[in-house]
């Protein structure tokens, strides 16, 4: 469903600030694959979020979804494919309008906008019991800005938005990592419970170990800009975090004592 | 009583402004662009219009083709903007510098191009003003409603969006550039087209109408939603405020004027005016610190504000 083959992207080239972020780097994803990825600061984790949502082009490679090469496809064309959240909880929403027109742009991801009314009655009903199923009592509050709300919540609303229309692949760039250890348990939580439920093809980065041995039926860890573990099905389910550590120490070689500290248990 | 006797003329003449200011408005606050084409764009409108009135053309379709005419210049300014990359506020410089002499070359190489209420007919003049504060509401009513259905359409949503925040709008599917010329272009327009209306209330179009445009507008826009704001912060009450911030700021202008200012320093006090109401809120929060802690945005608690 998605596959990547042998991509490359150098910022600053020729610079003395040049930094290779992805060297080379192949993946294939199965449709329905939930996939965690894992690595220290400057591994390319969010570089290769990036470049699947088409932020910037590779400087070689190819990327295609379901057969159809997106490489060289506009940010806002490639949207239809995808659902996107992001670590910034201030990111994914329009913070002036309000939650219902939020949705209601994202619910025309993919779709031609047209000259017609762009929040329906029956669209504020469909929202309605949408939000219900977040549990945050945001149901009641379709007219309030989003702004105005937390960054939980901000977070929680982004999640329904690029999920709204089923995306053929949802990138979570460390989307609980702003957030505080609760809320970020509750978004993780709820994410868990729409992917499993709409068995949406995902890839989620996170820094928190725990969560990636966790959640998922596929975990890979990057590393110089290449994945460098790739563990799937029943020994993903055994995975431990000793097992994980050890693993990432035999990749990752000198390395590891420095980025070690970037990863939590 | 001066001003008394002044105040029709002020309101008039202070709704055309304010037409305009709605036009600024959808650029400064509803795609977050300060867009400097507006000096150039109104007068643009102004010229357009007395030029096709004077040689004979009906003031309905002299209207029209000087409003498409300021959809052409925003329209100008983003495509300079989105497709060569340059900073919108430069965009809108240059567009302007442009501007000047497309506007002396539409006026014939002159500086002046005067239309006459005796001879053509207008939709409104200085003669007769009562009148002309009817038209004028008119015409303000049409287009902020206008602007309300078609910024709650699917299409206008994603306008609001992409000055809103452009990551989100681009995550979602919109063509923020696109947003952006198309946004350009209506804002420029609804200038223009006061631009038409300003030509024929004072039956003269001139290459200097419009300088300082760009901050009369954010005057009446500062002006319009610092009391529209507090009475309901949405699309249509802003938009009436901006026009009502026109009127308030003509009045006070021709109020002044009254005092005995001197007129050479009513731009100083357009500026003056601006600069305050910029200033106000980075100088509240820089210097006079709220000694409330403001709590973190980002880390709050899911269930919020309400329900903690």
């Amino acid at each position: 469903m998605l596959k990547i083959t042998n991509l490359q992207k150098t910022f600053n080239p020729g610079t003395v600030n040049a930094k290779t972020a992805l060297s080379g780097l192949n993946l294939t994803l199965e449709d329905g694959d939930f996939v965690t990825v894992i690595g220290g600061n400057g591994a390319g984790k969010s570089t290769l979020l990036n470049a699947i949502a088409g932020v910037w082009k590779p400087d070689y490679g190819t990327i295609e979804l379901d057969g159809i090469d997106v490489t060289n496809m506009p940010e806002h064309k490639r949207a239809q494919f995808l659902g996107r959240v992001f670590q910034d909880p201030m990111k994914g929403t329009a913070p002036d309008m309000e939650i219902a027109e939020n949705l209601a742009i994202a619910s025309k991801r993919g779709i031609r906008r047209r000259l017609v009314r762009g929040v329906k009655k029956a669209d504020r009903k469909q929202y309605k019991e949408l939000l219900a199923k977040l549990e945050l009592g945001l149901e009641d509050r379709l007219s309030t800005k989003v702004g105005l709300l937390s960054g939980g919540q901000r977070q929680a609303v982004t999640l329904l938005m690029a999920t709204l229309n089923r995306p053929k692949l949802l990138l979570l760039d460390e989307h609980t990592a702003a957030l505080d250890p609760k809320t970020a348990s509750k978004v993780l939580y709820l994410t868990n419970k729409i992917v499993s439920e709409s068995k949406l093809t995902t890839l989620m980065i996170t820094h928190n170990m725990h969560d990636a041995i966790e959640y998922g039926n596929r975990l890979i860890m990057m590393h110089e800009g290449n994945i460098v573990v790739d563990v799937r099905g029943e020994e993903k389910r055994k995975l431990t975090i000793e097992q994980l550590l050890n693993l990432f120490e035999a990749s990752g070689g000198s390395k590891f004592a420095s980025d070690k500290v970037l990863l939590s248990k | 009583m001066a001003f008394l006797n002044a105040l029709p003329g002020a309101i008039a003449e202070g709704l055309i402004w304010g037409l305009m200011a709605i036009g600024v408005y959808i650029s400064y606050k509803v795609l977050d662009i300060a867009d400097l084409t507006v000096d150039g764009s109104i007068c643009t409108g102004a010229c357009v219009c007395a030029v096709l009135i004077a040689s004979g053309w009906g003031v309905v379709p002299a209207v029209l083709v000087a409003m498409l005419a300021g959809i052409l210049t925003g329209v100008i300014t983003g495509l300079l903007h989105t497709v060569l990359g340059i900073p919108s506020i430069l965009a809108g410089i240059l567009t302007q510098l442009m501007l000047y002499s497309a506007n002396l070359t539409i006026l014939g190489g002159k500086s002046l191009a005067t239309i006459d209420p005796r001879v053509n007919q207008l939709l409104l003049n200085m003669s007769d003003n009562p009148m002309a504060i009817v038209v004028m509401i008119a015409i303000v009513a049409v287009v902020i409603i206008a602007l309300w259905l078609f910024f709650y359409t699917e299409i206008g949503l994603t306008l609001k969006s992409t000055g809103d925040n452009p990551d989100m709008s681009r995550a979602q599917g919109a063509n923020v550039n696109r947003n952006k010329v198309i946004g350009l272009g209506i804002s420029n327009g609804i200038v223009a087209l006061a631009g038409a209306l300003l030509a024929q209330y004072k039956g003269s179009a001139n290459i200097n109408d419009g300088r300082g445009a760009i901050v009369i507008g954010l005057a009446a826009i500062f002006i319009g939603l610092s009391v529209s704001l507090k009475i309901k912060p949405n699309f249509v009450v802003s938009l009436i405020g901006v026009a009502a911030g026109g009127v308030i700021y003509y009045i006070v202008y021709n109020f002044v004027i009254l005092l005995g200012l001197k007129t050479d320093f009513l731009k100083m006090l357009s500026a003056i005016i601006v600069t305050i109401f910029l200033a106000v809120p980075y100088v509240k929060s820089t210097y006079f610190k709220s000694k409330k802690a403001v709590p973190p945005i980002v880390t709050s608690q899911i269930g919020g504000d309400g329900d903690a």
